[in-house]
């Protein structure tokens, strides 16, 4: 199945589904040499985002939060993929300056279709979220 | 989004990787926010100089872009670092902090950037004319730019207004365009302002109650605010309730007001609550005065009550260094320092590492330094006009 997204970082990716339905802030929410949520009773609180195609609403928070991302992929425990329902500035610059692709405003509600684990591969180069 | 062919060339990488990263940003933002081109902008200011606002996290990202071999193509210069950059150790800012702010400000220099470290560049010179579109990322600054200036820019942050800076351009959204501009809800002021401090209270409040709006003041009765004045306000607007542009009747070059603006009134009672309600302590360990950065006038006049009474405890003036110098060539500084104060350039009270610094009460003349130095530097607060809080 192809689902039609807006290009806000390209590049190409795999990987499996991690989902949050809630914000999330990067700041001091997640750490950066692990990649772990630290996030007091957030949803993926104690999940690590490593290797993960992230998927929630959009990001919250400090704008401090761009800087952690980078930090993360340079510790490699970035996300490979970044999908939002709406981007903002944050996690917009974050997934640029670090090089994840990332994709926003998918034409299918992608809470209700996708799941923890599921295998993914975003193409943020033609705007494509391939699901298995 | 419409690119010009420079803009595509930035873009496609043929001017260099720094430029590309920049205008893949401002290509994201400028989709983000529904902008159909870009904009030339005559200048930057870049927010996140802090080593304590920034980190680690935000060092590692200027390096970055410093490394890609980004250069700034338009003047541009800095929000308040950490600290003052030639008498940081005398100032007893920790010197673990002074070497990661000297990174950072480095980074910066590579990039081209002029190591003015400043939230009131309109006081040393960069003074955008009305309608000019400029790309700053203080809040105070932008306040002041858009409201007093009559120039236009968005609420940048640190990244987009580096971007800005690398490229020349903007995305041409928000208050750059004149139908954005409106104001949406009119203040009525019934209370006295006698001096800057009240003026900052006063914007604490509307900032609250505009919530992210543009609010239109009617003519301030019995007062004819001057620049100090409505910089104060502007700043506590934008701290209590991220205003970026606010008008004044017959005082600000514009004046736009929406046919369904709500209409408030501020009455002296309101104003008197507030102002209790920030005061926690009635001593102090140090007094900063200079939030906003202080001009001359406002140094002639900390000068002149000095004169009459100098101070015992520390008392920093924050401004900025072109300021300092100014004030030294026309022997302000020597008075001021002669009576106990010290000018502080380059950095801010908010900015500094205050709490690693043993200091734990701040008396402040600023609304916007009382929103930020309880939550940025763990401080209890005596506010009040200077006459009131200087011998504290």
């Amino acid at each position: 199945m192809e689902i039609i997204g807006r290009v806000i970082s390209k590049g190409h990716a795999r990987g499996e589904v991690l989902l949050s339905r809630e914000p999330l802030s990067f700041l001091g929410n997640v750490n950066p040499k692990t990649g772990i949520v630290v996030e007091k009773g957030h949803p993926l609180e104690g999940k690590s985002l490593a290797g993960k195609v992230l998927v929630f609403p959009r990001g919250k928070g400090s704008t401090v939060g761009s800087y952690v991302i980078l930090e993360m992929k340079q510790n490699g425990v970035a996300p490979v993929a970044i999908i939002n329902q709406e981007a903002e500035t944050i996690i917009a610059v974050g997934a640029i300056i670090s090089e994840i692709p990332m994709l926003d405003k998918l034409d299918v509600d992608v809470f209700s279709i996708l799941k923890d684990g599921d295998l993914v591969e975003v193409d943020a180069n033609k705007g494509i979220l391939r699901v298995k | 989004m419409e690119l010009t062919t420079n803009e595509q060339l930035m873009l496609n990488g043929e001017m260099g990787q720094g430029k590309q990263k920049a205008m893949e940003i401002l290509v994201a933002l400028g989709k983000i926010y529904g902008a159909n081109k870009m904009i030339p902008v005559t200048s930057a200011q870049i927010a996140g100089v802090s080593y304590k606002t920034i980190g680690d996290a935000g060092l590692g990202y200027l390096k970055h872009m410093a490394a890609l071999g980004a250069k700034v193509e338009i003047p541009s210069f800095l929000n308040p670092a950490g600290m003052d950059i030639e008498q940081w150790e005398a100032l007893g800012i920790p010197q673990d902090f002074a070497i990661k702010q000297m990174e950072i400000l480095d980074a910066y220099a590579t990039m081209g950037i002029k190591m003015s470290c400043t939230c009131t560049p309109y006081l040393i010179g960069i003074k955008p004319k009305v309608g000019e579109h400029i790309a700053w990322s203080e809040s105070s600054a932008i306040s002041f730019a858009n409201s007093v200036l009559g120039a236009k820019t968005n609420r940048e942050g640190g990244p987009s207004a580096l971007c800005a800076a690398i490229c020349g351009v903007t995305p041409y959204y928000g208050l750059h365009l004149d139908e954005n501009r409106v104001a949406n809800l009119i203040v009525k002021v019934d209370a006295k302002l006698t001096n800057r401090s009240d003026f900052g209270l006063l914007g604490l409040i509307v900032g609250k109650k505009s919530n992210g709006g543009i609010p239109a003041f009617k003519t301030f009765p019995g007062a004819r605010p001057n620049e100090n004045d409505l910089k104060y306000l502007g700043a506590a607007m934008a701290a209590s309730g991220s205003v970026p542009l606010y008008f004044v009747e017959k005082f600000t070059p514009e004046w736009r007001v929406s046919k369904d603006a709500e209409q408030i009134t501020i009455t002296q009672k309101e104003m008197d609550k507030a102002k209790k309600a920030l005061n926690e302590v009635d001593t102090a360990d140090i007094i900063t005065l200079g939030c906003p950065h202080a001009s001359i006038s406002e140094l002639v006049e900390i000068s002149q009550l000095l004169e009459k009474k100098p101070v015992k405890k520390t008392l920093w003036i924050c401004v900025a260094r072109e300021i300092k110098i100014k004030a030294q060539e026309m022997g302000l500084a020597q008075k001021i320092e002669k009576n106990g104060g010290k000018l502080v350039a380059d950095t801010c009270m908010v900015v500094a590492p205050l709490e690693r610094m043993g200091y734990k009460r701040t008396a402040v003349d600023s609304g916007k330094a009382a929103v930020y130095l309880p939550t940025m530097c763990q401080q209890k607060l005596l506010f009040g006009k200077i006459e009131e809080i200087l011998w504290k």
